[in-house]
């Protein structure tokens, strides 16, 4: 069953595109993982994914003219998802390695984990849960959590975190040992996270329907 | 609420096969790894360990169908080792659909591989696999090649450089308890956990339930990586001799019998138990 409903993944030559890939065919999209800026624009829905280190992926942006391409399609109000990296890369700027400014499409900054006195093992590696932003559930075009419940399990896999300036959008949290940190966004049309929706089993697999389904 | 225990099954691959040894010696056939895998998901997997154990033998890689198989229907992350040698074979790899891989024997031969590795493709993608046999003076000491090859690398000042050159994740096997059924070896598991800051997973020597529990008690592992237990469950649920490669020893397979010191358990039998005695980890809803 293929519906007409296009997915976009974009693939600036970083990591690993397929898993999204999978996970979103399995749930009957019409999904493509592309460099190509027209097909980004044209399709129904993009996914900006990543697994891999800041700086390098910023450059590759950057030389593939994606930081345009990203704002352009953020701009035509069509639902996009950004993944780990991906979430990271929205934010102003990040610490990791050196200083690299981001896509500044969310205001913020992304943080090193190991950073923090609250933690002591980094990277965080697992299986997570999740608390909704009550505030959050009014008036929102995309709300792709809607059925989800606290304490629902997603797979992290980061070291690095986002620290939001406005924390209106904050979607989920969720902690660390100690140390509560946002986990996902939720900003007009972008929904954003710091785990793997297509790494999460079943639970993580409905946040990708719920965001691309509606129309 | 806070971080799970993962539960890993691990799935030794020969061939097309999945294989299980005893001290990763000895391996007998227990059937196709792709099967094993859709039942781990369905039971509540946290993650799986792929392994090719003679890659590294042979120099060969036969991997890449069998993950892109696994990883069309599979949505937990896919941890793959063996035979891996170069930033090209991480690639490879990953690009089949793999979410880390494991480097043994290349990261002691060539320790920059890891910091290379590690800064081309993140360092939660790098997972640096050590497999440990106790000498009779008391010390642990680092083998390659599934526990073949001595190296003389002390393990803890070996858990400390790897992660000092960038590694995201420890997975340690005690050779010793491999296979055994006779419990994980808890002062190596300790030690290892204690000397590093990056997560370690615990693998080698699981019979029953209770090792299980007193590993995830005494030990802050991040995670279990769990075989025969497992293994023998999907057997004792899904017996089938037909259509296995003519690769290895397939008797164990037509006997029907199960090692008597290994109590076969489903994961999720385990995740239950475990919750019982306050270990928390994640209990999976129906899958998809």
């Amino acid at each position: 069953m293929k519906r007409s409903y296009k997915i976009a993944v974009i693939d600036y030559k970083i990591s690993n595109m397929f898993s999204i890939r999978n996970a979103m065919s399995l749930l009957g999209f019409n999904c493509e993982v592309t460099s190509d800026r027209s097909k980004i624009l044209s399709a129904d829905g993009a996914i900006l994914p990543g697994v891999g280190s800041f700086p390098y992926a910023m450059k590759n942006i950057k030389k593939l003219g994606f930081d345009e391409t990203i704002k352009d399609f953020i701009n035509t109000g069509k639902p996009f998802i950004g993944i780990c990296l991906g979430f990271q890369l929205l934010f102003d700027n990040s610490t990791e390695v050196e200083h690299t400014n981001g896509l500044e499409i969310i205001h913020g900054q992304v943080k090193n984990l190991s950073k923090n006195k609250k933690i002591t093992r980094v990277p965080h590696v697992g299986w997570n849960s999740i608390k909704k932003n009550k505030k959050l559930n009014q008036g929102r075009i995309f709300h792709p959590l809607k059925n989800h419940k606290d304490g629902e399990y997603f797979y992290f896999i980061h070291s690095f975190y986002v620290s939001p300036k406005d924390q209106n959008n904050v979607y989920t949290t969720s902690k660390y040992g100690d140390f509560e940190f946002c986990s996902s966004i939720l900003k007009d049309n972008i929904f954003a996270c710091q785990f793997h929706p297509e790494k999460s089993g079943k639970k993580g697999m409905e946040i990708l329907n719920a965001m691309f389904k509606q129309k | 609420m806070s971080l799970a225990l993962r539960i890993i099954p691990k799935l030794d691959i020969k061939g097309s096969n999945l294989v299980k040894g005893i001290h990763l010696e000895g391996l007998r056939v227990l059937g196709k790894p792709q099967s094993f895998a859709k039942y781990y998901y369905e039971n509540g997997a946290d993650e799986l360990i792929y392994q090719d154990v003679v890659a590294s033998l042979y120099g060969r890689n036969s991997l890449q169908d069998i993950i892109s198989k696994t990883a069309k229907e599979i949505f937990i992350p896919l941890n793959v080792g063996g035979g891996i040698r170069t930033i090209q074979d991480i690639s490879t790899i990953l690009l089949a659909g793999a979410d880390k891989v494991s480097i043994n024997t290349s990261a002691i031969n060539n320790p920059e591989l890891i910091s290379s590795a590690a800064n081309v493709f993140g360092s939660s993608t790098i997972v640096v696999s050590i497999e440990v046999i106790k000498q009779t003076n008391g010390k642990y000491t680092a083998f390659t090649d599934n526990g073949r090859t001595v190296t003389g690398k002390e393990v803890i000042a070996w858990a400390k450089q790897v992660e000092k050159l960038g590694a995201g994740e420890i997975s340690l096997t005690s050779v010793d308890h491999e296979g055994s059924g006779k419990g994980f070896d808890l002062t190596l598991a300790k030690s290892v956990t204690d000397a590093v800051s990056i997560p370690v997973v615990v693998h080698g020597g699981a019979g029953k339930m209770e090792h299980v529990l007193s590993l995830a008690k005494e030990v802050p592992a991040s995670g279990i990586a769990i075989a025969s237990l497992f293994h023998y469950n999907y057997i004792k649920h899904h017996r089938n001799t037909d259509g296995y490669e003519e690769e290895g020893n397939i008797d164990f397979l037509k006997s029907n019998k199960i090692l008597s010191n290994i109590q076969s358990v489903s994961i999720d039998e385990l995740k239950s138990y475990l919750l019982q005695h306050n270990i928390f980890c994640r209990k999976h809803e129906t899958l998809i």
